[in-house]
């Protein structure tokens, strides 16, 4: 199914946004089982850097391999490991928090019951309410939730931690270790450093 | 193939989630086209003369009502992002919107043009021909819009300038659609005009989804 092993590589990356080099020159590998916390100023290029590596944006120069294959040019098989969380929840405010998991779920093709995932995202109560409906901390663990239906084997997630209480943090942080612990790789930016970097192998200051 | 039904149907649910929308452009389409023998003679040989013009030019009008919201929603919620990183080509999840808009905004004008056709006092032989001409036009509207706005989808208040870039491209439909509805109602033979109405049908459906997965994946950047 696969040429070669799971591993996320970036060589000699650099990125420009308005006309301002943000950063060159930077490489790394990550290996089944490791998590890179990305940490920096804001505007210091995390989004960027994470939507390259999802392989939404280009960057100037260099490239992102997975499994030994350039990030935007992947299979459909490839494709389907990776799971990507940005600043904007990609939840639909007209359906509920239940129909929202079932649609991820099925663009993926799992089909294992949820009631488990909402019992620790602590949505159980609102899961036929519509998104909405829902505050600003729901609606983030919801999207989560739509993270980690997909079973993907990397995550890229982009502040994570935003708008969440410390039961909710606790609960991303522990994902992230179990995630990392069941051979998944992740890359998480992130403020809240202190919350996350026991879960880190590696860091990247930008 | 799952894919497709399950972007379909969920396009489908949230439009009729959003209801008060949905009726828009059918509301916009009627209304227009019953401004018309308000400003001229409602005369029954004029409203005929004009009638199948003001039909199309309001088909036109209305569907560039629709086609705002078309990527928008989905670009500004961050589920655009999703399913460009699903492992579904774009071309099939667009093709799968396209339809979804066409079901909700093209259908009923299809179903409402012949009522209007009859307001206007087009004579009943002249019926199926241009049923079967709107009903050939409106894909090709939804897979224009949808270009439209794919190419708009990441400015702000991009609804003006949608209208500006795709009324120019909407004018094959208005020719070929209007001289099959003129044709059937003269009594010559409109079956040139269907032919290339559905010849550009073909096309459109064929080429335009990649279109504008192309130019989405430019704009999400």
């Amino acid at each position: 199914m696969f040429n070669e092993a799971a591993s996320l590589k970036t060589k000699s990356l650099e990125v420009w946004r308005g006309g301002l080099c943000l950063f060159e020159g930077l490489d790394f590998t990550l290996e089944s089982g490791q998590v890179a916390i990305v940490s920096g100023a804001n505007g210091c290029g995390k989004t960027t850097l994470l939507r390259i590596l999802s392989g939404m944006n280009q960057a100037a120069g260099g490239y992102v391999t997975w499994r030994g294959e350039k990030i935007h040019r992947l299979n459909a098989d490839s494709q389907a490991e990776i799971a990507y969380q940005g600043h904007l929840d990609g939840l639909k405010k007209e359906f509920t928090v239940l129909e929202n998991l079932l649609f991820y779920q099925a663009m993926s093709n799992q089909k294992k019951p949820l009631e488990s995932l909402l019992e620790e995202l602590r949505l159980g109560p609102y899961q036929n309410r519509q998104v909405r409906y829902l505050s600003a901390g729901q609606r983030r663990r919801a999207a989560l939730g739509c993270m980690r239906v997909k079973t993907a084997k990397l995550w890229l997630l982009d502040e994570p931690l935003t708008n969440l209480d410390t039961k909710g943090a606790s609960l991303i942080s522990s994902w992230i270790s179990e995630h990392a612990k069941s051979g998944g790789i992740a890359v998480v930016a992130t403020h809240q450093r202190e919350s996350l970097i026991q879960t880190a192998t590696i860091e990247i200051e930008l | 193939m799952d894919i497709f039904i399950l972007i379909l149907l969920r396009d489908l649910r949230l439009s009729f989630r959003r209801w008060n929308e949905l009726a828009m452009p059918l509301l916009f389409f009627i209304i227009i086209a019953s401004l018309f023998p308000l400003a001229s003679s409602p005369e029954i040989s004029q409203l005929r003369d004009y009638g199948g013009a003001v039909i199309w030019i309001s088909a036109l009008l209305s569907s560039l009502l629709a086609l705002d919201g078309l990527f928008r929603v989905d670009a500004e919620d961050g589920s655009m992002e999703q399913l460009i990183l699903s492992p579904t080509p774009l071309g099939v999840i667009v093709l799968a919107k396209i339809i979804a808009h066409w079901i909700v905004s093209g259908v009923p004008l299809v179903i409402a043009s012949p009522l209007l056709a009859l307001s206007f006092y087009l004579p009943l032989e002249a019926l199926p021909v241009f049923i079967l001409a709107i009903a050939l036009a409106t894909p090709i509207l939804s897979v224009l819009a949808a270009i439209g706005a794919a190419l708009t989808v990441s400015l702000r208040g991009g609804g003006a300038l949608i209208g500006l870039l795709m009324l120019p491209m909407m004018v094959p439909v208005l020719i070929f659609g209007t001289w099959a509805t003129d044709a059937a109602v003269q009594g010559e033979n409109p079956i040139g005009a269907l032919l290339l109405l559905a010849s550009l049908a073909i096309l459109s459906i064929s080429l335009g989804p990649l279109a504008a997965a192309g130019a989405v994946k430019v704009a999400m950047e």
